[in-house]
């Protein structure tokens, strides 16, 4: 170990890597290219995942929406076809029957399934968009992001069924002025005026949203258009801890038994489950960090066999320097440590140059990314896997240096003084 | 300082065993200038190589200033070549990225001698041999004759017992062949024991005892005048 620290020990290894630097060289890009792809793949693997998180950050994970359609079997004296129609109190029914819902909130929406869009009128400039009836629960599920000094529909405004709306970010575009600000404006929906409360960032993030809708409080949804205690849709989540495959399961039962639906019946109602989707996407991005690591270290290997080839070449060469050597009194120990010590020594100072260009290669990716509609964010690699690429390349280099260090040993020094 | 008995050495070839030393009795004094002739396959050479611990004997002892030389392994070896050894090659054996002054604080580095002393004493060999200005130069850079005088001073630099010569100069011209043996003459009046393989009977007249070697055995060891090769130069 003293041989480690002894400063002479370094003087004859950077003599012989120094006057050598073609081969030097030559040697180092091979690892510097297997830990640069190593690193820019599983930063790169990262991003991604960090990219997919990004975009579902504003959903609950374990989420779900079930909505009705028609069945497709007959049930109880009622033929097949019939269309259903889910009620206002079938959300309590779900609520009280199944535990593990934690949020349920009931939405309307005009303009998306069918039926034309509402027609937003603001002094004489106008618009189609979709108008959302909502409860504020809504947003437990899917967060929507008001901007600075508006609010999203509250109590008041459903136990009141208030006129008021909170507009999207392209609606402002498109009915005020850029110098405007539209909180406590007046828009007409569909001939009512309505005052905006709030303005929402739009997220992209799947789904049939967009940021030009229009949300106003589910309770003047209903007076406005007349839609009773129906029901759109319902979002619901899960508490964490629940399987949200199994509360869609459980869902469409008791909405079956609720509205006189075979059992079996797989179409009378439609559901949408998140969980599994995301599982999916997390699933994904854990089999590309995978593949990376994998392609990673395959490249950092053959990276390193490369030191072994090139060092045993010189071993070769340099047999006759490393005979006289051993004649002027150099152990077997010391001329396989200068050999050991020499591999370890290219292969880390290749793996940290390839480290440094790698976290550039990254950096540059992010910039260009930055902006771009692709679910890309702050590639990085974690410090273990940093360490552990070192740690790996450190044993690998030693591993591979003992082939030409016990090559350079097994020549007899006479051997090698006699080559030419 | 150097004592030898019935020294055998035969190499294998195959089946065949090629019998090259055959009972060699040899001594040899501290201070003397010991020239070892013979023609090629005499057995010269490997005699140098069992007296300079790069090759083993098989039968026989080797005494080398009081110390028994028998049982190395490749370390121990290495230290005595270290500690009791200086070598000097026909192709000089210089290494060739490193300067006059680099390669002759090599053997000082494998004494564990610190980086400040080794140049200090790599420098005064230098001095010595005359090369002094040339201590940065790389072997490339240096006439055959130089790089022969680096590579002595690298063999004295080590403060050797016996500095051991193999055809020194082998690969040189007559006039550097006077100017190198001269240096070694110089050496061996400062006290130092020194042999030299050579067929060269006129670089052999410069020592002071001949030993003749034939088929294996010595055939002739005599005590000669030495001639000056200083007068040549």
């Amino acid at each position: 170990m003293r041989f480690l620290f002894d400063s002479n020990t370094w003087q004859e290894i950077f003599g012989s890597i120094g006057k050598n630097r073609t081969r030097t060289i030559i040697t180092v890009i091979g690892v510097l290219w297997g830990i640069l792809i190593y690193i820019v793949l599983s930063g790169a693997a990262k991003g991604l995942d960090n990219g997919f998180e990004k975009q579902f950050q504003n959903v609950a994970m374990n989420s779900m929406f079930t909505w009705a359609q028609s069945t497709s079997m007959p049930y109880k004296g009622f033929k097949t076809g019939r269309q259903l129609q889910l009620k206002l109190n079938d959300g309590v029914m779900l609520k009280n029957r199944i535990p593990e819902i934690q949020y349920i909130a009931p939405r309307n929406v005009k303009g998306i399934f069918g039926g034309s869009p509402a027609q937003i009128i603001r002094s004489g400039k106008s618009g189609s968009y979709a108008v959302y009836g909502d409860y504020p629960i809504s947003t437990k599920i899917a967060t929507k992001k008001i901007y600075d000094g508006g609010r999203f529909v509250n109590d008041e405004d459903i136990d009141g069924a208030r006129k008021v709306c909170v507009i999207g970010e392209r609606t402002q575009k498109d009915l005020f002025e850029n110098d405007e600000n539209p909180i406590g404006g007046y828009i007409r929906i569909d001939n009512v005026f309505f005052q905006v409360v709030g303005v929402h960032k739009f997220t992209p993030g799947g789904g049939f949203e967009s940021d030009s809708d229009i949300y106003i409080p589910f309770t003047t949804f209903k007076k406005l258009y007349n839609t009773g205690e129906n029901v759109g849709w319902f979002a619901i989540a899960a508490y964490d801890d629940a399987d949200v495959i199994k509360v869609e399961e459980n869902v469409k039962a008791v909405l079956k038994s609720i509205h006189n639906v075979n059992p079996k019946d797989e179409r009378a109602i439609g559901s949408f489950n998140l969980g599994e989707i995301f599982n999916r996407i997390v699933g994904f991005a854990k089999g590309l960090t995978f593949m990376s690591l994998v392609v990673g270290i395959a490249t950092i290997l053959a990276g390193v066999i490369g030191i072994g080839n090139i060092l045993l070449i010189s071993v070769k060469e340099r047999t006759k320097e490393l005979g006289v050597r051993r004649a002027l009194g150099a152990t077997p120990k010391e001329v396989r440590s200068l050999i050991i010590l020499e591999s370890v020594f290219l292969t880390m100072l290749a793996g940290v140059m390839g480290i440094i260009l790698g976290a550039g290669v990254l950096s540059l990716i992010n910039k260009f990314t930055q902006g771009m509609d692709f679910p890309y964010a702050n590639p990085t690699v974690p410090i273990p896997y940093v360490l552990g690429a070192l740690a790996l390349m450190v044993v690998l280099g030693t591993l591979i240096g003992l082939i030409p260090a016990q090559r350079a040993v097994s020549i007899k020094p006479i051997d090698a003084l006699r080559e030419e | 300082m150097i004592e030898i008995k019935d020294l055998h050495k035969s190499y294998k070839m195959g089946s065949n065993s090629l019998h090259v030393l055959k009972g060699i009795n040899f001594s040899v004094e501290e201070g003397e200038l010991v020239a070892i002739m013979g023609s090629s396959g005499s057995g010269k050479s490997t005699l140098l190589n069992i007296l300079g611990m790069l090759d083993v004997l098989d039968e026989g002892s080797y005494t080398l200033d009081g110390v028994p030389i028998k049982d190395l392994n490749e370390t121990k070896a290495a230290q005595y070549r270290n500690k009791f050894l200086g070598f000097v090659f026909q192709s000089f054996n210089l290494i060739n990225y490193k300067s006059a002054m680099e390669n002759v604080a090599l053997p000082l580095y494998y004494q564990k001698v610190g980086r400040k002393e080794r140049q200090e004493k790599a420098l005064k060999y230098l001095e010595q041999v005359g090369l002094r200005e040339w201590a940065d130069h790389l072997p490339s850079e240096l006439s055959g004759g130089q790089k022969q005088r680096v590579a002595i001073a690298r063999a004295m630099a080590a403060e050797p017992k016996v500095l051991l010569a193999d055809e020194p100069t082998g690969a040189l011209d007559s006039t550097t062949s006077y100017e190198v043996m001269d240096l070694i003459q110089k050496i061996n009046d400062a006290g130092n024991t020194i042999l030299i393989v050579t067929h060269e009977p006129d670089i052999a007249d410069m020592c002071k005892r001949i030993v003749h070697l034939k088929d294996g055995v010595i055939v002739e060891d005599k005590k000669i005048t030495q001639v000056r090769a200083s007068q040549y130069v």
